[in-house]
């Protein structure tokens, strides 16, 4: 017994030391490539400048809900939170999240314009700072849908021309608006259309004829995976998974880009922080959305950054070598026909459209 | 149960039917793979009862029946699909010939009693069968992870270069990400400074809980023992919410009063969660080794003038370590393989080896995940054999012969 105690002492000493040496933060993230191109353009330089060491934890699909209950617990344990705006809006409401002053605790652009205006639009909330622009958007497998390649958002909706399953997200959103799409809706009413009962049960209706030969995915990881198996012949999801997909596996897929849906994801610092952690929080915020730091981050994967003077900086793959410009979802040859996330309406139809959504697919 | 019973040639109406039926089995799976099933059912069983009546009527010669029916199966498999097919084609080849014969010279029979009907027969193979389809079932499983955490590919895919069993199919690359990812080696370290600590406490607690239960004098016995135990029976996620509150509280003051450093509490909250979870396991297993054990031996101790402490180490604590060990090893694993309350109760630095196999999962399918299960499951594998010869090594130093 005596060793046995000696022996708890000693790990309980060295984990008590090495937590009193280093400075710590916790970053939330989403894992994947995607949490690997935080890591090299933004965890590695600032460990490196700060001494603070980051730990990532990539638990940023269940934010929202881990948030709250630190919030009521009273032990908040994340200090930089990266997540999608729609979340960073709700954040924001709650009160869960800190409001950021852009153009006070936010870096200039490098010719002195104030990150307001560089940010632009991308601003959607006070308390979500913007980092990148990424697409949901169509993969199909190249070998397994004949020699006509899809090219319009309908063909996934095309069961003759396409026969074979293909992967939808397990959620209203995207699905209604292409169902609508789809159906003969135009672009600019889909919205107006959707509003309303009847709309829905359109959009549902056109879901409803593609249902069995659909397969629900809930992760990012999923379509990529069911692409390189060959159990769907096309899928949606983000397009830097595609990207690593086609480009970094070498996987016979290729990107339909056509209705691709724009969405925005960025950093939030959760309220609660004791003063020395929100300071290093703060810091940390503003060395990470600089110009420099958001071009470095399309190094590593496609996805677009949120500031205007990050665009020109863009240059290639850090191993691969190759352009990333093409790659990127705002690429004018890629953003042919597109959709911005629809915050407003989402806001407001959320719950309803859901639940009759998540009716519709246990039917 | 020798050789006892005379055997006998049996009738070609019952060897090839059989044969036949088996000969069907693999024909619905090559017939499924090429298109049809029923084609597949009908021409596996013509073929392998043909190939019986030829080897009986025809060729007569077992030896170099033995070598058609194998290579010949094996060059089918090969034309119907490569190298993986030609295994299973030789496999297959030499199960047929030894079916075919076994029951055409009622080998089959030389090792039962000889007086026992043909039903009687039957149902002792078929009882054999079940059962080894039983272990297929839950070894199966695990034993496509292994050949999968050896893909090239970063996908759960069973690529064509590996079926056809090709070099550059195969690599260690996710191998390699376990070893040199800080995350998975933060993660294992994680692992392997919890696990261990938990079950101490669990064990230490556990069994002191198991003794004093036993006791008939320790008022509302059972009461106390069922609440020992439901973290057991709760649902997980349950415990795990109410932990989280619980320990929130706990971590707030030793951070906030004691001045702890955070990492160090969110360890301990992690220690202590799951030494609870393990707690249940160790009173169980201990308990039930007391059971068995003689109280007159305690008593004759301290008639002797040992202390209850000395008794306890010398004399009662060797006859209850089985139980005190394997509890403790399910107090480990338990700790070792748990997910969801730490995900509760743990933040980022407490990541352990589940959780991050979790989100590995769920934000990207990478095989490394395979990689690491298979390297536990030979830990675990290895740990086992281990505990197991300490145990026999120790009831032969004692005198006791193994249970």
């Amino acid at each position: 017994m005596s060793t046995k105690t000696k022996l708890l002492a000693i790990v309980a000493a060295s984990v008590a030391a090495s937590s009193l040496v280093a400075e710590e933060m916790t970053i939330v993230s989403w894992g994947g490539a995607y949490s690997k191109s935080q890591l090299r353009a933004y965890h590695e330089p600032y460990s490196e400048k700060s001494g603070v060491t980051i730990i990532n934890d990539d638990s940023s699909a269940e934010a929202v809900a881990k948030l709250r209950a630190m919030n009521e617990a009273g032990n908040v344990t994340w200090d930089v939170v990266d997540v999608v705006a729609a979340d960073a809006i709700r954040l924001c409401d709650e009160g869960l999240a800190m409001e950021i002053d852009a153009d006070t605790q936010l870096a200039a652009a490098p010719d002195g314009t104030s990150a307001s205006d560089d940010f632009g639009d991308l601003l959607v909330s006070d308390c979500f700072i913007p980092q990148i622009v990424y697409s949901t958007t169509f993969g199909y497998r190249t070998d397994l849908v004949g020699d006509t390649p899809p090219s319009n958002i309908c063909d996934v909706f095309d069961l003759e021309a396409y026969p074979g399953k293909r992967s939808l997200e397990k959620r209203a959103i995207n699905n209604m608006e292409w169902a609508l799409l789809c159906d003969g809706v135009a672009k600019d009413d889909v919205y107006s259309v959707l509003e309303t009962p009847e709309g829905q049960d359109q959009a549902l209706a056109k879901l409803d004829t593609i249902k069995d030969s659909v397969v629900w995915w809930s992760a990012g990881a999923d379509t990529p995976q069911l692409l390189a198996d060959g159990e769907v012949i096309m899928g949606s999801t983000y397009n830097g998974r595609l990207f690593s997909v086609i480009e970094e596996q070498k996987q016979p897929v290729a990107m339909l880009w056509d209705a691709q849906v724009f969405d925005l994801d960025g950093w939030i610092i959760p309220t609660g922080l004791s003063e020395e952690r929100k300071a290093r929080a703060l810091d940390y915020i503003m060395f990470a959305t600089d110009t420099q730091r958001l071009a470095d981050q399309a190094k590593y994967i496609s996805y677009g950054p949120a500031r205007k003077s990050s665009a020109p900086l863009v240059g290639k793959h850090a191993d691969l070598g190759i352009d990333m410009a093409p790659h990127m979802p705002t690429d004018p040859e890629n953003a042919k026909n597109t959709f911005l996330y629809n915050y407003e309406f989402w806001a407001d139809y959320r719950d309803d459209i859901e639940t009759k959504f998540q009716a519709w697919l246990a039917k | 149960m020798a050789a006892l019973t005379p055997i006998s040639r049996k009738p070609l109406s019952l060897v090839l039917p059989t044969a036949g039926a088996f000969g069907a089995l693999l024909g619905l799976f090559v017939g499924t793979a090429n298109g049809s099933g029923f084609t597949g059912v009908v021409i596996g069983a013509l073929f392998v009862a043909v190939m019986g009546a030829f080897f009986i009527l025809v060729l007569k010669n077992e030896k170099l029946a033995k070598w058609i029916s194998i290579l010949g199966i094996g060059a089918l498999g090969l034309w119907f699909a490569g190298i993986p097919g030609a295994v299973i084609g030789l496999l297959a080849g030499w199960f047929y010939h030894w079916l075919i014969y076994w029951l055409y010279e009622g080998r089959y029979r030389a090792r039962l009693l000889p007086y026992l009907t043909s039903g009687q027969v039957l149902w002792h193979y078929t009882f054999r069968v079940i059962c080894g389809a039983i272990f297929v079932f839950l070894i199966t499983p695990i034993l496509v992870v292994m050949p999968l955490s050896f893909n090239a590919e970063d996908f759960f895919t069973f690529t064509p270069e590996m079926l056809r069993f090709e070099a550059e199919g195969y690599s260690l690359k996710h191998y390699r990400d376990f070893f040199s990812n800080n995350e998975w080696q933060r993660s294992f370290k994680n692992s392997l400074i919890i696990a261990p600590i938990a079950t101490v406490i669990s064990v230490s607690l556990g069994t002191l809980a198991a003794i004093g239960l036993s006791q008939s004098h320790v008022p509302f016995r059972r009461a106390i023992m069922a609440i020992l135990i439901s973290p057991m029976i709760v649902p997980l996620i349950i415990s795990a919410t109410g932990m989280f509150f619980f320990y929130s509280d706990i971590g707030n003051w030793l951070e906030g009063t004691l001045g702890l450093p955070k990492t160090f509490v969110g360890y301990v909250k992690v220690v202590l969660a799951h030494a609870v979870l393990g707690i249940p396991f160790v009173i169980i297993t201990v308990t039930a080794t007391l059971v068995g054990f003689d109280h007159s031996l305690t008593r004759a101790a301290a008639n002797m003038g040992a202390n209850p402490v000395t008794t306890f180490f010398k004399v009662q604590m060797p006859l209850i370590l089985p139980g005190v060990i394997s509890g403790g090893l399910f107090a480990f694993i338990t700790s070792f393989d748990e997910v969801v309350v730490v995900l509760f109760v743990g933040s980022a630095s407490q990541k352990t080896l589940p959780w991050q196999m979790f989100t590995g999962l769920r934000e990207q399918i990478s095989p490394t995940i395979l990689a690491v299960a298979t390297i536990l499951v030979a830990l675990s594998i290895a740990l086992l054999t281990v505990v197991e010869l300490l145990r026999r090594r120790s009831e032969k130093l004692r005198g006791l012969s193994p249970a």
